[in-house]
């Protein structure tokens, strides 16, 4: 059946002319090159600019010559102690603010998928961190940790739990970690919601034969809901550990990378190097090696997946 | 086969269309740009700018400006785009290949770098023509790099000390205490044993250019230099590790806030007027904010605005905080933004807007309306402070250089590093750059 129809089309197009056959592919092509244009222009183009761009010692938007340098921008970052301390900073605030996301993230779905009154208004007030733009919650949480007039020193203080006002930020350390608060709060949205759509999934009846068997809740948490739910954990695993990797205008609102490069992350240490002191060959080399380190995180993720029946090609 | 003809029509229109489309909007782009550059032939040119929006000149006074710009000059349109000090350079740089402004404000620190990488021009041969020797001699280094004038002189600006003379007189204490280094920290401690306030002092010593800018000042203070005579790091050495000292004991003895070290020159204005310290460092701007009852809860009376306090050299010269307006090489109406600078930078329009920023001309600081205007306090500092300015390093690399002495000072004022140590560390980054 299906062989008669391919081959009576077959003779459709054969009795039609060339012109008219390949009319449809140019108008197909016409309607096409307009959004090639914009791809080619926005991404592929800079892409491979960059690339050609971190083999040579550009200093200058623009330069007056292309001193070429071969490798010489990857192994001097590869070499560079301020660059793996980046990386090292970078692959804390990943780690932290992905886990602590996935367990609020958890627990926040748990709550918005039971039974309760009203559940599409604490529905629409988690999603609320998530839509703010990145650059006003940072803003936010460097006045609210602000040392002379913020919240957290006002409020901690009449509630007797400090008994002077703090300089938070001032800290590396700790100032790495409130940046890492402040990612936690605006994302764990995102990733409550993902595991919210997992959770729809799972069948109740299982829950309803568990409790008929005596199990508990906590039991069915662990037996029915973590398994039932790794593949949408798997899932946002990857989104969020790739976006943390990339963690920018946080840290650029919140301290500028200080105090004492505490909280530079590895695409702040890029962005500094290409932009402020204008290395644009070594800003390149740096931004492709931070693809490498994102490509070698997704190659582990898409294990992980594969692993859970997802069919990545 | 009538349907298929439509649909070859359709298709045909369609295409003809777009055609004809995008040939319109090519035409409307390249009219609109020649219409735009052409200012001889009678249409109206527009002219991108970047400021900032911060110490020197208020939006505002920016504003201002350029509104009797444009009524001067019907035939210029001027856009103006206001950002944050810390994009200032980036923004610069990020825009500079696409054109995006005309007239750019620049910082005393980038002659070197945005001329010697050909992101400004060389006005020069403009700049000479005006009546330099009218200028305040720290205003026209400003501008300069080996000779030529990468901008026009705009801001004039220096970091001087304020103090709270309420808060000063509850200790015991006058600003008459607070004219040198030794005076300023036995004032420090009478404010804090008095109970007056917990931390006098407070520093804009975030990770920033602004932390540098509170180091010159103490650098020229104690006799050191940035770079000696064959242009190599001198900082590390002699006034440059006791500006640095000095600062850490600030700390250390609980006189400075410890928030100095994320702190930039809004905060410690916000500080200064909530009345949480009473002694700082700042720019021309907090004159202006510290009085402004509906910004400060100190009285206008009790804001002092003083020469910077002598440290163990003969004088005690100010940070120079100047900042010139630049035209890009990317500018394709060259001559509107020298109409355009010329403008904002002439002596009447500076005259008219002195409460943020005093004029580039020697001469407006004997004029009673900018006595009037600016205050007689500003004006009598400002005459003493200005001509003794030190400047930061005008090296090509200088951004970069300035990015690791900013994370070495601030790793010794927290207990990271001692000075000497952080400092020579800091010194190998101008080393490079010199």
């Amino acid at each position: 059946m299906s062989r008669s129809v391919t081959a009576a089309s077959g003779q459709a197009r054969g009795g039609t002319s060339w012109w008219a056959r390949t009319r449809e592919s140019r108008f197909a092509l016409a309607l096409l090159i307009p959004s090639v244009i914009v791809v080619f222009g926005i991404v592929v183009y800079p892409v491979i600019k960059t690339l050609i761009t971190s083999f040579y010692a550009v200093d200058s938007p623009f330069p007056k010559a292309w001193p070429g340098v071969g490798f010489d921008n990857y192994t001097k970052a590869l070499s560079s102690a301020h660059f793996w301390s980046a990386v090292e900073r970078t692959a804390y605030f990943t780690f932290v603010s992905t886990a602590l996301e996935l367990v609020f993230g958890i627990g926040i779905a748990l709550l918005l998928y039971a039974p309760l009154r009203m559940r599409w208004l604490f529905r629409t007030i988690v999603v609320l961190p998530w839509a703010l733009p990145t650059i006003v919650n940072g803003a936010m949480w460097r006045y609210m940790f602000n040392a002379n007039y913020g919240v957290v020193n006002a409020a901690l203080t009449q509630l007797g739990l400090l008994h002077a006002y703090k300089a938070w930020l001032s800290s590396p350390f700790q100032a790495l970690n409130i940046v890492v608060l402040a990612d936690v709060w605006k994302n764990t949205s995102l990733v409550a919601f993902f595991l919210l759509a997992g959770l729809t999934t799972i069948p109740r009846d299982l829950y309803e034969a568990a409790r008929i068997d005596g199990v508990s809740a906590f039991q069915a948490f662990l037996r029915i809901t973590l398994p039932l739910l790794r593949p949408a954990i798997v899932v946002v695993l990857v989104l969020r550990t790739i976006e943390a990797f990339k963690v920018f205008d946080i840290i650029y609102v919140m301290t500028g990378g200080g105090p004492a490069n505490g909280t530079q992350s590895v695409t702040f240490y890029t962005y500094q190097r290409a932009f402020s002191d204008e290395l644009f060959g070594y800003g390149s080399a740096l931004a492709y090696l931070i693809v490498l380190f994102i490509f070698g995180l997704a190659a582990v993720y898409i294990r992980a997946l594969r692993s859970e029946g997802y069919a990545v090609t | 086969m009538g349907d298929d003809q439509e649909r070859r029509y359709t298709r045909r229109r369609f295409l003809g269309s777009a055609a004809a489309s995008s040939a319109a909007f090519y035409l409307a782009a390249c009219g609109g740009s020649s219409n735009s550059g052409g200012g001889s032939s009678g249409g109206t040119v527009t002219l991108n700018n970047l400021f900032q929006q911060q110490a020197g000149y208020s939006a505002e006074d920016i504003a201002g400006m350029t509104k009797e710009f444009e009524k001067a000059h019907p035939n210029i349109k001027v856009n103006n785009t206001l950002v944050a000090y810390e994009a200032l350079h980036d923004k610069i740089v990020a825009a500079a290949p696409a054109g995006t402004y005309d007239v750019v404000l620049g910082d005393c620190i980038w002659p070197a770098e945005f001329g010697s990488k050909g992101i400004v021009v060389d006005m020069s041969s403009k700049v000479n023509e005006l009546p330099a020797s009218q200028i305040f001699p720290g205003a026209i280094q400003m501008a300069q790099y080996q000779g030529k004038y990468y901008g026009m002189p705009w801001i004039l600006d220096t970091k001087y000390l304020y103090a709270n003379k309420k808060m000063l007189l509850q200790a015991g204490k006058t600003t008459a205490d607070l004219k040198t280094l030794t005076g300023m920290v036995s004032t420090l401690e009478a404010l804090k044993n008095h109970g007056v306030v917990k931390y006098p002092f407070m520093g804009s010593w975030q990770q920033a250019e602004a932390v540098v800018c509170d180091y010159a000042t103490l650098l020229g203070a104690f006799g050191g230099k940035f770079l000696d005579e064959e242009g190599k790091p001198a900082f590390n050495k002699g006034g440059g590790v006791q500006a640095l000292e000095f600062m850490k004991m600030l700390l250390d003895k609980k006189l400075a806030n410890p928030s100095s070290t994320t702190a930039i020159e809004e905060d410690v204005l916000k500080a200064f007027a909530a009345e949480q310290i009473a002694v700082n460092w700042n720019w021309t701007f907090q004159l202006a904010g510290a009085t402004d009852p509906t910004k400060s809860k100190v009285a206008k009376a009790d804001v002092a605005i003083l020469h910077t306090p002598l440290g163990t050299a003969s004088t005690a010269p100010g940070v120079n905080g100047g900042q010139p307006v630049m035209i890009t090489t990317g500018s394709k109406h060259p001559d509107e933004a020298w109409t355009y600078i010329k403008f904002i930078t002439s002596q009447p329009v500076q005259n008219n807007y002195v409460a943020d920023s005093l004029p580039i001309w020697a001469s407006s600081y004997q004029d009673p309306e900018v006595i009037k205007t600016a205050g007689s306090q500003l004006v009598s500092v400002a005459k003493t402070q200005l001509p003794d300015m030190i400047l930061r390093p005008q090296v090509t690399d200088y951004n970069s250089a300035s990015q690791e002495l900013q994370v070495q000072i601030q790793r010794a004022l927290l207990g990271k590093a001692s000075p000497q140590s952080a400092l020579n560390t800091a010194a190998g980054a101008f080393e490079s750059s010199a």
